[in-house]
Order: structure tokens, then C-alpha cells, then sequence
């Protein structure tokens, strides 16, 4: 039914409102043209597409609005005519039968969105294709202008607004550092950048940043995150899995340039190109980063299902920046990604060879090749004892029924087993099951009986073929010695049998009456043309990557700019669909893209680019009137200031304290960890083997990631627990920080290595040495109050140790790393304080 | 209700603004630190559409899956057909965990049961002190879960998902509705293991804020080492100089926030205070040697055994102290053998312990706006596994609440003669979030989160309902 009201003098006046509230951002409201995807996209999405969107199964009333021509089929409304179009009426209608968004949706439309519906459908109501699967439109730019920069102040001379000046030397040379090493400078390195006059001073910094070997540990970190890189299994017993070589792999890749289509079609379908090699094969672990479980009870379609969805997901989110999750179940409500799309994607994946339930299996050998040379001569030799052995095995076998009989026939008491026996435990142990195996019947014996039966009979029970039994025994041993302590990786390995891959009704992989699926690419994206053959991972990959896709330049540059300037150009990273956020400045995300595609994929290239770019250098600080503004620095008129990472917070104690191992890769590392932290772990129970040496103090990325448990310190930073893909972390700030800062044997312990740099590096007066201290952290010198703080806390300090030798020495032993036997303890127990402080400081975590 | 977005904190928003000009916010926040605390006092709902009845939750979480068929649903007809096939019609094409295609039989409840309380309610004779405040007590016989392995079981009791990255109910608690804790956090996390079991594994997901912000994750409590990690100063250092440092470092944080004007450095402040009191104000309340002999006696623990009844102690002093939401897990309910021997340990363990928490609070007026939940995360076969176990099972078990508004005495839906299926009004884990969310005066279909592109809630999107007739 539909009644016209006229309108209240209430309603009038929050239109007036609503005017003078848009008109704030620019033009009045009515004569600024409303744009679809800007203005009206989102309202329509978050208010009706859950019912009238794209999922058939639980749309209402067969009304769908994402989709123009089906919305004009049902008379939602009619263009230029907002009076007489349903969708309006329905806004405001006080029959709660009719009224939309309905009361039980807990929805509710703003006097303003209203207005921004009705002046739409007054222009016409005009529709545009979603921003993000558009084609990428590479802007024009002037000659000899830097595309960032000339894009961005577009954007603010649009809105009336201003960039900020260019940051001090300083602060360029630690922004240039956090943001592409993980690692702070040296005071000698500001020094020389601060006095370098020359015009290319800066570009010849970023030259030699790209060219660190510490760029791939840095940007290795991002993509570990949204790829769920972690040492264990995730489920239940968490146990280890081999998997850190493809880690190593990122972070070489980064370190060399390698073409992100490249970097792509290696971890996806790295087991299926031409030239595979144990490289290619190693980026391919990718598809085996998903959780697993060894629970017993555990039913194979069950996680077969949970795997397929964990890997489409990763796909969505790596990749696409498409929320796919929600498909598993029913069509996507806000995208046009079905159900169908869906199961197809994980189609692709269905060729992997990997046991559904359990341990997870050794993996590809990483071996030089003189190491497979030995390992292949050791196998044969293994061989070789075996086919002996089998040839005697038969008598073996006989003999072994022999000694059974006789030992029933005389009611034989085995050895270690008689009172009085003298046997080793273990001897003991082997004697007793063997015993009770025994007592079985034969046929009534399961695995673990046979097996202590003929180990006991081996070992105790004959001399027969004692030569062959021992060059096997022999043979095994050196071909395990060899091989068990070679770097291992779980990789993608072909299976021709595939997997049958159906829709599963709601999810549930316990309906098998769903349509089986081929793997197929999500329908509404641009697609390739196979020729109709069946599709492979290689193609998915080669396709994602392809510039056909419009999708995964813009996923991996809104990050690459997040990490470059704290927020995506889109805020919302993992999401660039309709529940995402269209950019403010689109034209730069599109173009960044495009010059992604046509650098050959060259990430180096594009962070280049961009820290070159003069909004990059902009400080960070804001003036009152750009803060109000533009409170978030959306519109990137300034630089922003943000936390450190979880591992470069440590990283960057460890550097400054020069306790810092700068080694590259290798296996994960277990730096301290408070005791009982895994008390809740079991099958196996585990205690944490502490590392010692150099393996404490490896950066960050290479800590153990130990899912359900991740090192405490990490997870109080907001390092994600990667059991799910994580595009963005979040960034916190609670009393946790304070309490590891402060407490963490980690940072007391560079806190007084960085003490016992400041008294034997330094031979000056105090005031001095706290210079010197702020330099090494800070790079800079400590202001007039900064010293004089510092001062009388020392003093302080010192009068304290100097009473209490004790106290001292329980400090100086905190960590592993000994304090220097020259140095006065009192004296370096107070200078810990001071290192310490300096260590706590926000300025000292935070990348400005 | 408009729940925030974390990378738009509007609270950070109010600090910047608060700052600018006048640098007085930090100034503050040393005298009337509560309003910087870590969980604000406040959550991101401003206003309830229901009466608040629990201001607080304790979830008594009982991992590894209680038989319900040997704790609180009688079940004489399987007594009956102890050792007899089960009914294929029951079982037929269901899922099952480890006895999935094996040959299904009957097993007997393994104690009698007896009768409690003004309406005569049986429960397993184990345990007589539940018994003795079953008129607190409303069984709900008829739950039921999706998941049938312990991990994902768990995850979607706590999270309401199978799907790891949700936050736990109790950070969508301290998200929505803040802390009235000023020295602790708003989330907090007991753990217990008793005897007789395989100490199976809990994974911290349990308790992680999910893709709410970090401030709103469960933290632990732990009976031996750091009560909280890192908690305690390094060697050497005392609580003077500890004081000394932290205002050093704050002295310095705001000299340079005048320089910069960063809204966070206000947060880092107070952030470093509140650490600092947490210090002193955890290892308090971790001492039950201020408890007297009758308490103690009460709960039947002894301070620093790690017991159960010592984390329900702690449990009643955290809620003391205004903490939002206490979550204790009491390990090794996983019996899938030797059943008999393995709950009669569990039932010394939990029964006097459960009822001392219901008398105590009782006893100092705070049952009436305290919510106790108790449950497994699944619960267990009427068949045998074995001859002298169960296995998972995900159709029917029994949880129990009390306190805030529920109706004490209440036994709530029934499952069928054997124990195998929920059959009369049978309720989800869904149900059971919503009835706790109503419980705080929140509607629980309005109470959402975005995340990727979709109105995340606690008690998810397939229709959950709250369990009106358990309530007052």
C-alpha cells in the first residue's frame, strides 16, 4: 500500500540538515551529482542486499536491487521520479508490514542516506559497474611528475587541502628503514644521510635499503600473515609440521625481486610449471599451510571439507580481496561470488596429495646436490641390507615360530623377567610386553605385540644371520643419521586420482546429494579462454595474475600502501567487494595497480615508486586544521605515525643493544618464553626448549609460530595467530605492552647489554653518555629534561645498587648473554635502568 | 546500536581531541586513572534494551565433554539395554566421532541416580552437594552443538563458529559492555586439571579476541609462575624503582607528545599505569591466605593448589572486583575409557566446588546479578566405546545455569529413552549465547561486529533464540 505523507515540519528540518551536512564536504547538496559506487552502493548494500542481493536462497519477496534491470523488472523504483518509487515509500513507512529495512533487521537508514536514495533516483538512478572488478585505468600524468604525488594533490586541491612539508633527515632515514628492513639505523648512518648534500641523497638511500638482505625479512613478514604461515598444525594436539624452508623462500624472493606473477604461480602451482625445480616446489607449500588435525575421532570428509574452505579463503584473501567465507554455506549476500564459485575454486585443489587426518608427512628433502648423492648412496646401501635380509627372512621367521613353541612347551620365563634378574629398565620393559604379547593368541596380536615379540626375538632370542641382521640394523642407522637432521618441507605434490569436489547443501559435508564440481574461475570476473579442458591449479594461477584479473594488483598494492603509510587506500584490505570501502582515491589504487602490471610485476619497482613519492617523505604530524579535517588521514595530506610490528619491536631492541644475530633463514627459533606457557599443550605434552646462542637472538620472523599458543610477547603486539589468512593486523594498545616491555627477560636483557655498550663504548662524563644513549636509540640528542630526568634517576639508581650489591647481580643475570667481568655492578645495574627506559619509550616503538 | 570500527576508535578520537591545546588528558589520567583503563567502564553499547540481570558471566567449562548420561540426564531405559544393539533407527547415517562404523551397543548409566531439591530432580548420585542447591540450579537437558571434535567443539562453544579468528564470548562481553574492573582485566581465564585423565590440549583461541581489538582478549590466570605474564618485575628491580621507571618513561612519553600531539601516547600512558597497579592489585587477588578457614573450607581448597575449587574462589573474588567475564576450564571429562573411575574423580573434583561458588555468592548477595554457566563442549554417546567408555556426541547433553534471573529448580527439554537425540525443546549453542546476552540487557541479533563485509554476531546468523521459559 502506498500513502503519500507530507512531510513533517521535523523531516524538512533534518533535510535542511542533511543538506548543510554534505554541502560541508564540498558541493551543496542539491546540485552535486550522486555517483553510485560512492554514495549509494554503500548504503544499499549495508542496508538491503543481505535480503535483496545476490544470494536467490534468502532473497525476499524475489526483489533484488543489486542488479538494475531486475530492480526496475519489480518497480523498485522508477528513474527520475523518487515521489513515486516504492524504495522511498518503503523508508519511511509507518505500517511496520512495509517499512524497510524491516524493525527486525536492526537497520536503520540516517535522514541523510535517505536523501542521497531519493536524489539518485532523481537523477536517474544510474548504476556503475563495482569499482574493484572494473578494468584498471591507468591515469595520465604529466611528463616528469612522480604519478603518486601528482594524483594525491589532485585529490587535496579537490577538497581544499594542503600537503604537509617534507620530514627532517632524520626521520626519513628511520621511516625508509622501519618500513622496508624491520631494523633502525645506526647513528652513523643518520649522521652521514643528515650531511649528504647531494640532490640524489635520498634515492641513493633507497637504492641501498632495496638492495639489503633485511628488505625480504621485513616484507616477508606482511605476506606470512596473509598466507597463515605458521611451524604447527593448528588443531588440537598443535604438533610441528616442516615448513619453515618456505619462509625462507619468501623472504629470498622478496630479497630477489622476484616477479610477483612469478612469486604467484610458484606457491600455487609451483609442483606444475615447465621448469619446476626444488625451488618451485618449495614456493608451492603454500597450499599446505592450512590447519590440519590429528585428533582422534577426527573423520576425513569432515577436515577434507575444512580444507578445501580454508584454501579458498586463502585464495580470497591473499589474492582477490574477496570475502569468500560466507559461500561455503549459501551465494554471497553483498558480491556476486556463489556457492557455486565457491566449490569450483576449491576444485582447483583437489589434485593434492596429503593425508586428510593426522601427522603430516615429512615432506620434500632440501639437500645440495652432494647431499642427495650421499642420501641416494646410503638409500642404496639400506637397500641392499634389506634384500639380504629378506632373503633370509623366511628362516628367520621359522625360527622365531620355533622359539615361540619351545617357550610354550617348557613354560619358559623369560631372563630379564626372573626373580633376581639383572637387566637393564629398558631390557625390562621389552621382556614384559613381550610377555604379555605372548600370552595372546597368535592371531589375536595387534601391530605393537608383533613388533615387541620379534624385537625381543632379535635382540635376545637367536644368533642365527647375525651378520645381515646387523649390517641392516647398520645400514638403517647411517642412511637416519644422514637423513633425519636435512631441512624438510611439506610441499604440493600432484595426485592424478583427484578428489570428487560437490556442493555441499549449507556446508555439510555430511549431504553428499550436492552437484559435483570442475574447477572453474568465479564467474563474474573476466575469464580466460581454456578451450574448454579441464582447468588446473596452474591455470588459477597464471589467471590471478593474469591482466585480464583486475583484482590482485589492487589487493597487493592497498597493502603494499598500508604498510608504506599505515592505512590501505581502501581501508578495509581483505574486502574490496561490496562491503568494502570504495577508495577516496581511486585513481591512484588503479593506477599503482596498473604500473604493477606493466612493470612485469616489479615490486620493487612499486615501493620505489612510492617511497620516492613526496607524500611518502610528508612528516607525520598534523596541523589542528588538517586534523580536523581529516582526522584519519584518509586523504594522505601528512604521513602518519604508527606502532611497530610485533617482531620489530624486539627486533629493534636486539639491534640497538647489538645483541642482534643478523643471519638470514634457517629453521624457526625459541627465544625466551615464560615456563608453563604450553601447560595446556599435549599429544605430546611439551616443555619449550629455550634456545641458546646465536638462535636467541635471530629477528622476529624466524620466532617459532606455535598456533594455538604463539609466543606470548608476540601475541601482546598483535602478532597474528595465522590460523586464518591475515591481511591486516590490528594494531593495539594495551597494558600487556607495558608489562613485556618492562618485564620480558628479553628486553631486561638487552636493556643492560645496551648499559654495557653505554660504559665501554662511551668514556665520558654522564651527561654525555646519556647523549650517547639516546643516539644509539633514538638517533638523536636527548632534550634538556630528557637528561636532567635521566640524571637524577641514575643517581638514584646508583645510591641504590651501591647499597644493595645483590640486587645488582640479580639483575646482571637476567638473559644469557654475560655482563662484561670490567664493568662496576652497581654502576651497570643503573645504567640498565636508564637503557631500559629508553627502550620503553613510545617513540622508540613507534615509526613516525 | 552501532558498534565501532577498532581502526576508528572513536575513544582514541575523544583522547586526540581531549589532548590538543591543553596536554591534560595524561594530567588526567593520574588522578582519575578508571577513565583510561583498559577495558573502558563502558563498551561500545551505550544504551541496554534490557533489564541488566547479570552485570557479570562465571562460564564453568568443563573441557573434554561431561556424559551427560553419568552427571544430569537419568536414563533407566538405558540401563535397560545395557549391551543390546542400539536402535539403528536412532543412529543410521549420523555422525559419529571414533566409533564412526563400528557396531553400536548400549551402555548402562555407571551410578545410580538420586533425588534433590523442593521438586525432586534426579541427578547422578556423584553429586549430592550440586544436589544441595539444585533449587538454584536450571538443568537444560536438551542442548545440542555442531561440532563432534574437541578443538572445533570448543570454538564454537566459545566463539559460535567452527572457524578459527572469532572472538570469544567473552571479549564480545567486555566489547560490548566494558569492565567495572579498574585494576584487572575485563576478560579473565582459570585453567585446572584434575586426575585420572589425558590432559587434553586447550588452544589460547579459546579465549582470543578474534577480530575484535586486542584489548578484549581473555587473559589468563595462572596458578604457578607470573599469575599473568610477565607480571612480575625482573630480578633486582623492586617495586620502587619499578614505580620510579614507569613514571620516567611516561614523564618522557608526554614531553614528547607535546612535540608530535599523537592521540596514542596518551593511551601508552595510561596503559603503563594500569600495568603498573596490575602488578600490585593481581598478585592480591591471587592470594586466598586472606580468605578465612570457613571459605576455604567451604570451597574445600587450599591457597596455590590450582584446584578447581581454588579457581572457583577466585572466580567469586575476580567478580568481586567487577570483572566482566571469568572463564574457568576444568580439564579431562574425555572419557573414553574407563568412565566410572575417570568421572567419579571428576565429580570430587567439580561438585563441592560448584556448590560452594552458588552458596558464596549467594551468601554476599551476589547470585542475583552473577550468571553461572556450566557445560561441556559436547556430550557423549549412550553407546559404549570400548565396554568401559563413550564417545563425542553432539545431539544431545546437558548444561546447566544459575543466578541472574534464571529459574532455579527448572529442569528445561529432555532428550529421547536412550540419551541419544534431543527431542523436546531442543536448543543450540546459539540459543544458549543469545539467553546469556539477554541475561546482560543485550539484544543479541543487533549485537554485531563488521568483518569482511558481514554483521558478525556471537549468536550467528541462522536464527538463534533465546530460551525465555529458563527465565524469570
Amino acid at each position: 500500500m502506498k500513502v503519500a505523507l507530507p512531510l513533517s515540519p521535523v523531516a524538512i528540518l533534518s533535510l535542511i540538515c542533511a543538506s548543510a551536512a554534505l554541502g560541508a564536504e564540498g558541493a551543496s547538496l542539491s546540485d552535486s551529482k550522486i555517483e553510485f559506487n560512492r554514495d549509494v552502493r554503500p548504503i544499499l548494500s549495508e542496508n538491503c542486499f543481505y535480503c535483496h542481493g545476490n544470494d536467490p536462497n534468502h532473497r525476499k519477496g524475489k526483489m533484488r536491487l543489486d542488479i538494475r534491470e531486475e530492480a526496475l523488472k519489480k518497480e523498485a523504483f522508477v528513474p527520475g521520479k523518487p515521489g513515486e518509487s516504492e524504495l522511498i515509500d518503503r523508508l519511511d513507512s509507518t505500517d511496520p508490514d512495509d517499512l524497510m529495512p524491516p524493525a527486525d533487521s536492526h537497520k536503520k537508514l540516517t535522514p541523510q542516506q535517505k536523501e542521497v536514495l531519493k536524489r539518485w533516483i532523481k537523477q536517474g538512478a544510474v548504476y556503475q559497474e563495482h569499482w574493484s572488478y572494473g578494468k584498471l585505468v591507468k591515469a595520465a600524468i604529466p611528463a616528469g611528475l612522480n604519478g603518486v604525488d601528482f594524483l594525491v594533490q589532485k585529490r587535496l586541491s579537490e577538497i581544499g587541502l594542503k600537503p604537509s612539508p617534507e620530514a627532517d633527515r632524520r626521520t626519513l632515514i628511520r621511516r625508509l628503514y622501519e618500513d622496508l628492513l624491520g631494523l633502525p639505523p645506526t647513528p652513523e648512518e643518520v649522521v652521514a644521510f643528515e650531511k649528504d648534500a647531494s640532490p640524489d641523497a635520498y634515492a641513493r638511500l633507497v637504492d641501498k635499503v632495496l638492495k639489503s638482505p633485511h628488505y625480504g625479512e621485513r616484507m616477508a613478514i606482511g605476506w606470512l600473515d596473509v598466507v597463515r604461515f605458521a611451524d604447527t598444525i593448528g588443531y588440537h594436539s598443535d604438533n610441528p609440521r616442516n615448513i619453515w624452508p618456505y619462509r625462507d623462500w619468501v623472504i629470498k624472493s622478496f630479497n630477489d625481486n622476484k616477479p610477483f606473477d612469478r612469486f604467484t604461480i610458484e606457491q600455487i602451482a609451483g609442483d606444475l610449471v615447465k621448469d619446476a625445480s626444488p625451488e618451485t616446489r618449495i614456493g608451492s607449500a603454500f597450499n599446505r599451510l592450512l590447519l590440519s588435525t590429528e585428533e582422534g575421532g577426527a573423520q576425513a570428509k569432515d577436515y577434507e571439507q575444512r580444507m578445501l574452505t580454508d584454501r579458498v579463503r586463502a585464495i580470497g584473501a591473499a589474492w582477490l580481496g574477496q570475502t569468500t567465507g560466507c559461500a561455503q554455506c549459501h551465494d554471497h549476500k553483498f558480491d556476486p561470488f556463489t556457492q557455486r564459485d565457491f566449490y569450483s575454486l576449491g576444485a582447483f585443489f583437489a589434485d593434492i596429495t596429503e593425508p586428510i587426518i593426522g601427522r603430516r608427512e615429512d615432506g620434500m628433502v632440501i639437500a645440495t646436490p652432494a647431499e642427495e648423492k650421499q642420501l641416494a648412496k646410503l638409500d642404496a646401501a639400506l637397500d641392499q641390507a634389506k634384500k639380504k635380509f629378506e632373503a633370509i627372512r623366511p628362516q628367520l621367521e621359522a625360527a622365531l615360530k620355533q622359539w615361540e613353541a619351545d617357550l610354550k612347551i617348557y613354560s619358559v620365563t623369560l631372563p630379564e623377567l626372573r626373580d633376581g634378574a639383572k637387566a637393564a629398565s629398558a631390557d625390562v620393559q621389552l621382556a614384559k610386553k613381550t610377555a604379555a604379547a605372548l600370552a595372546k593368541e597368535p592371531g589375536k596380536r595387534n601391530r605393537k605385540e608383533l613388533d615387541a615379540i620379534r624385537d625381543y626375538f632379535s635382540a635376545h632370542g637367536t644368533d642365527l644371520f647375525q651378520p645381515e641382521r646387523e649390517a641392516l640394523a647398520k645400514a638403517q642407522k647411517a642412511r637416519d643419521d644422514f637423513y633425519n637432521p636435512l631441512p624438510k618441507c611439506i610441499v604440493s605434490v600432484s595426485n592424478s586420482q583427484k578428489r570428487i569436489v560437490r556442493i555441499l547443501p549449507r556446508g555439510n559435508w555430511m549431504n553428499e546429494t550436492g552437484e559435483i564440481v570442475k574447477p572453474a574461475l568465479p564467474h563474474y570476473l573476466p575469464q580466460a579462454d581454456f578451450g574448454g579442458r579441464e582447468l588446473t591449479r596452474l591455470d588459477l594461477a597464471q589467471w590471478l595474475v593474469s591482466r585480464d584479473n583486475p583484482l590482485t594488483a589492487r589487493t597487493v598494492m592497498n597493502r603494499l600502501w598500508k604498510q608504506l603509510f599505515g592505512t590501505g587506500l581502501s581501508k578495509v584490505l581483505d574486502d574490496l567487494g561490496a562491503q568494502g570501502e570504495l577508495p577516496p582515491n581511486q585513481a591512484l589504487l588503479d593506477r599503482l595497480a596498473r604500473e604493477f602490471m606493466d612493470s612485469g610485476w616489479d615490486m620493487k619497482h612499486m615501493v620505489r615508486t612510492i617511497v620516492t613519492s613526496a607524500a611518502y617523505q610528508q612528516v607525520s604530524t598534523a596541523t589542528p586544521q588538517l586534523l580536523a579535517a581529516d582526522p584519519y588521514n584518509r586523504e594522505i595530506a601528512r604521513q602518519s605515525p604508527f606502532r611497530l610490528d610485533a617482531e620489530l619491536v624486539r627486533d629493534n631492541a636486539l639491534a640497538v643493544s647489538r645483541l642482534l644475530v643478523e643471519k638470514i633463514g634457517g629453521p624457526s627459533v625459541k627465544p625466551y618464553q615464560p615456563d608453563g606457557y604450553w601447560e595446556n599443550l599435549n599429544f605430546p605434552a611439551r616443555t619449550y626448549p629455550t634456545d641458546t646462542g646465536e638462535a636467541q637472538y635471530r629477528r622476529g620472523v624466524y620466532t617459532w609460530w606455535q598456533r594455538s599458543y604463539v609466543h606470548p610477547s608476540l601475541l601482546a603486539f598483535d602478532a597474528p595467530t595465522r590460523e586464518e589468512c591475515c591481511a591486516e593486523r590490528t594494531r593495539s594498545n594495551i597494558p600487556q605492552q607495558a608489562l613485556v616491555l618492562l618485564n620480558d627477560p628479553t628486553y631486561v636483557e638487552a636493556a643492560r647489554v645496551l648499559a654495557a655498550r653505554i660504559l665501554s663504548e662511551c668514556h665520558a662524563d654522564d651527561d654525555q653518555r646519556i647523549a650517547w644513549a639516546w643516539q644509539q636509540v633514538l638517533q638523536r640528542d636527548p632534550s634538556d629534561e630528557e637528561r636532567k630526568t635521566m640524571a637524577d634517576l641514575l643517581e638514584k639508581r646508583l645510591a641504590a645498587y651501591r647499597n644493595d650489591a645483590k640486587a645488582a647481580e640479580e639483575l646482571l643475570e637476567v638473559g644469557q648473554a654475560p655482563a662484561p667481568a670490567d664493568l662496576d655492578k652497581a654502576e651497570l645495574a643503573a645504567w640498565t635502568h636508564i637503557a631500559r627506559i629508553l627502550l620503553n619509550l613510545h617513540e622508540t616503538i613507534t615509526r613516525s | 546500536m552501532f558498534p565501532i570500527n577498532p581502526t576508528s576508535l572513536n575513544r582514541r578520537a575523544f583522547l586526540g581531541k581531549a589532548t590538543r591545546g591543553l596536554g591534560s588528558v595524561a594530567l588526567a589520567s593520574l588522578l582519575r586513572p578508571s577513565i583510561l583503563q583498559a577495558a573502558p567502564a563502558h563498551g561500545v553499547l551505550q544504551t541496554l534494551p534490557y533489564p541488566q540481570k547479570a552485570k557479570r558471566v562465571i562460564w564453568l567449562a568443563m573441557a573434554g565433554g561431561p556424559s551427560h548420561l553419568e552427571t544430569f540426564d537419568p536414563k533407566p531405559k538405558l540401563a535397560e539395554m545395557d549391551g543390546q544393539p542400539m536402535p539403528e533407527s536412532l543412529t543410521k547415517g549420523q555422525q559419529l566421532a571414533q566409533l564412526q562404523g563400528q557396531a553400536l551397543k548400549c551402555f548402562a548409566p555407571q551410578y545410580p541416580f538420586a533425588k534433590y531439591g523442593k521438586n525432586q530432580t534426579e541427578i547422578c548420585s556423584l553429586f549430592p552437594q550440586i544436589g544441595s542447591v539444585l533449587d538454584e540450579i536450571c538443568l537444560v537437558r536438551s542442548m545440542t552443538t555442531d561440532a563432534i571434535n574437541h578443538d572445533p567443539a570448543h570454538m564454537f562453544m566459545n566463539t559460535g563458529s567452527q572457524i578459527a579468528g572469532r572472538p570469544s564470548m567473552g571479549s564480545w562481553v567486555t566489547y560490548g559492555l566494558g569492565s567495572d574492573a579498574e585494576e584487572l582485566p575485563g576478560f579473565v581465564v582459570l585453567t585446572s586439571l584434575g586426575k585420572g585423565g589425558q590432559n587434553q590440549p586447550i588452544a589460547a583461541r579459546q579465549w582470543s579476541s578474534g577480530f575484535l581489538p586486542s584489548k578484549y582478549q581473555g587473559v589468563q590466570l595462572r596458578a604457578k609462575g607470573d599469575p599473568v605474564l610477565y607480571l612480575t618485575n625482573p630480578p633486582g628491580i623492586d617495586r620502587d624503582q619499578q614505580g620510579g621507571d614507569v613514571e620516567a618513561i611516561n614523564k618522557l612519553n608526554r614531553a614528547h607528545d607535546a612535540l608530535v600531539n599523537d592521540s596514542e601516547i596518551a593511551t601508552r600512558i595510561a596503559q603503563y599505569e594500569m600495568a603498573f597497579k596490575m602488578q600490585a592489585s593481581v598478585p592480591d587477588l591471587m592470594d586466598l591466605r586472606s580468605e578465612g578457614a570457613k571459605t576455604l573450607e567451604l570451597y574445600g581448597c587450599q591457597p596455590g593448589d590450582g584446584s578447581f575449587a581454588s579457581n572457583c574462589l577466585l572466580a567469586r573474588r575476580l567478580a568481586e572486583r567487577g570483572v566482566r567475564f571469568i572463564q574457568l576450564y576444568h580439564k579431562d571429562w574425555d572419557h573414553h575409557t574407563n568412565l566410572k573411575e575417570g568421572i567419579a574423580y571428576k565429580a570430587q573434583e567439580i561438585d563441592r566446588a560448584c556448590m560452594a561458588l552458588i552458596t558464596d555468592l549467594k551468601q554476599r548477595g551476589m547470585l542475583d546479578d552473577t550468571l553461572i554457566v556450566w557445560a561441556g563442549e559436547f556430550g557423549r554417546t549412550p553407546m559404549s566405546q570400548g565396554g568401559s567408555g563413550r564417545d563425542h556426541h553432539n545431539k544431545a547433553m546437558t548444561v546447566w545455569l544459575a543466578g541472574a534471573g534464571v529459574r532455579g529448580g527448572l529442569v528445561y527439554g529432555s532428550t529421547d529413552d536412550l540419551g541419544y537425540a534431543a527431542v523436546e525443546n531442543v536448543t543450540t549453542v546459539h540459543d544458549l549465547h543469545a539467553t546469556m546476552l539477554r541475561q546482560l540487557g543485550i539484544e543479541h541479533e543487533a549485537f554485531r561486529f563488521k568483518f569482511q563485509g558481514l554483521d558478525a554476531r556471537l549468536s550467528g546468523v541462522e536464527g538463534a533464540k533465546v530460551i525465555k521459559d529458563i527465565l524469570v
